[in-house]
């Protein structure tokens, strides 16, 4: 083993530190990268740490709320200005993880993790760079492994109203297991139909992805078994999932309308 | 081989050591300071059978970077007894036949010794939810999920230790 490990203050210093090295990786809560150091992975030499304060912050603007990409999932289930997203981050691994495992983090895990950056997508997020510049986040996600080398700051996201914002994680283990498809949803309804719905998986694709197909089959329906038929019907359309040690690509699509349907009805 | 000194409180005593550069916590505890209660499971983060608190809070020590707990207090279950006297927990899962291969056994007592302090009187569901970190696969949970029910109940969940 012969990894350097580099802190800095501050986020930007970190940015910089990243940029210039293709062989650092920026460190947040260390459920990544050092599982991967464990593993003996040989693509990075260095270690990139922050000891910045403003990545652990969790600041309302306004109609929404701006996450620190520092911030774990213990310090949100802690937040009450978060208590929406508390079912999002009691479904990510047991209490030693959620004391270390952070939102930005979790924007880059790999199938079968990255419950909450499903939720983070319905929830309209957009990431703002150590550098200042802004990305919605699935933007961000589709170029996530082109260009690894700039570090997140935090997550922006829109507070749901209630009743709207609907999430689901589905594992084969109980009360815990990875993720078979995680399923977040925004269904804003207006004169009892469903207007400008998002819908987003993780573990159904190479990151965690909205579901255009589904959210325009959503459009003008009701919310009941009626009314979703048809987005349940186009409910991987188009989607090639993983196959992975929980399940295959196959057993992932066969049931994914199922999952789907439960969680749009709250069944 | 760059080497940094660190400096940390493991069970009340304080340690100094040198650790290498990526080295886990896991690691530091076991070779460089010697304490074998912390047990090396999976090294990604799923079994638990690391679990030390920090701070107060579980933590997976495989998956902490060694350095980052300059100035820290480390708790292990190497530090739960008191001389012969067993933290409640410990004599909980005795009696309640908590432990077979006893792998698990260290991460399991962390996890509940966590999620007691916070919680001295917690629900079954609680207490699910407390070591749902940590897999265990001789029990079938049921023994160690009644053993600390059991020591909640007869000390108050407070350590007496």
């Amino acid at each position: 083993m012969s990894i350097s490990v580099k802190t800095f203050s501050s986020a930007a210093e970190a940015a910089q530190a990243l940029s210039s090295d293709h062989a650092a990786r920026f460190m947040g809560g260390g459920t990544l990268v050092m599982r991967a150091v464990n593993a003996g992975d040989q693509s990075f030499n260095t270690i990139v740490l922050a000891k910045d304060a403003t990545l652990k912050q969790i600041q309302q603007q306004g109609d929404r709320i701006v996450i620190g990409a520092g911030v774990t999932m213990s310090q949100i289930l802690a937040s009450r200005e978060l208590e929406f997203l508390h079912q999002v981050a009691r479904a990510v691994g047991g209490p030693a993880i959620r004391n270390m495992a952070t939102v930005g983090g979790n924007l880059f895990a790999e199938h079968p993790y990255g419950d909450m950056t499903a939720a983070l997508l319905v929830l309209d997020g957009s990431v703002t760079m150590a550098g200042g510049q802004t990305a919605a986040l699935a933007d961000f996600l589709k170029t996530r492994a082109r260009e690894p080398r700039a570090l997140v700051a935090s997550i922006s996201i829109a507070r749901p109203q209630s009743g709207v914002f609907k999430f689901r994680k589905v594992s084969r283990v109980k009360p815990k297991g990875v993720s078979l498809m995680t399923i977040a949803a925004w269904v804003p309804q207006s004169g009892g139909r469903i207007h400008d719905a998002r819908v987003a998986y993780s573990s159904m694709g190479p990151t965690p992805m909205r579901v255009p197909a589904v959210e325009q089959a959503l459009e003008g329906a009701s919310l009941d078994e009626a009314g979703i038929a048809n987005a349940l019907a186009v409910a991987t359309s188009g989607l090639e999932p993983p196959t992975d040690a929980i399940s295959s690509s196959w057993y992932r699509k066969e049931v994914a309308p199922v999952h789907l349907k439960r969680a749009l009805l709250g069944r | 081989m760059s080497q940094k000194p660190v400096q940390f409180k493991l069970n009340g005593e304080e340690k100094a050591v040198f650790v290498e550069g990526g080295q886990n916590l896991l690691d530091v505890l076991r070779r460089g300071v010697g304490d074998l209660s912390p047990k090396y499971g999976c090294g990604q983060g799923t079994c638990g059978a690391c679990t030390v608190l920090i701070d107060g809070e579980p933590h997976l020590s495989c998956l902490t970077l060694a350095e980052t707990v300059e100035g820290r207090s480390l708790r292990s279950t190497g530090g739960l007894a008191n001389g012969a006297t067993l933290d409640p927990l410990q004599d909980a899962f005795m009696k309640h036949f908590a432990a077979q291969c006893g792998f698990c056994t260290s991460g399991m007592l962390m996890a509940a010794r966590a999620l007691l302090d916070k919680t001295p009187n917690p629900t079954r569901e609680q207490i699910v939810e407390g070591i749902s970190g940590n897999i265990c696969r001789c029990t079938g949970y049921e023994p160690i999920i009644d053993a600390i029910l059991d020591a909640a109940h007869s000390s108050g969940g407070r350590r007496t230790a």
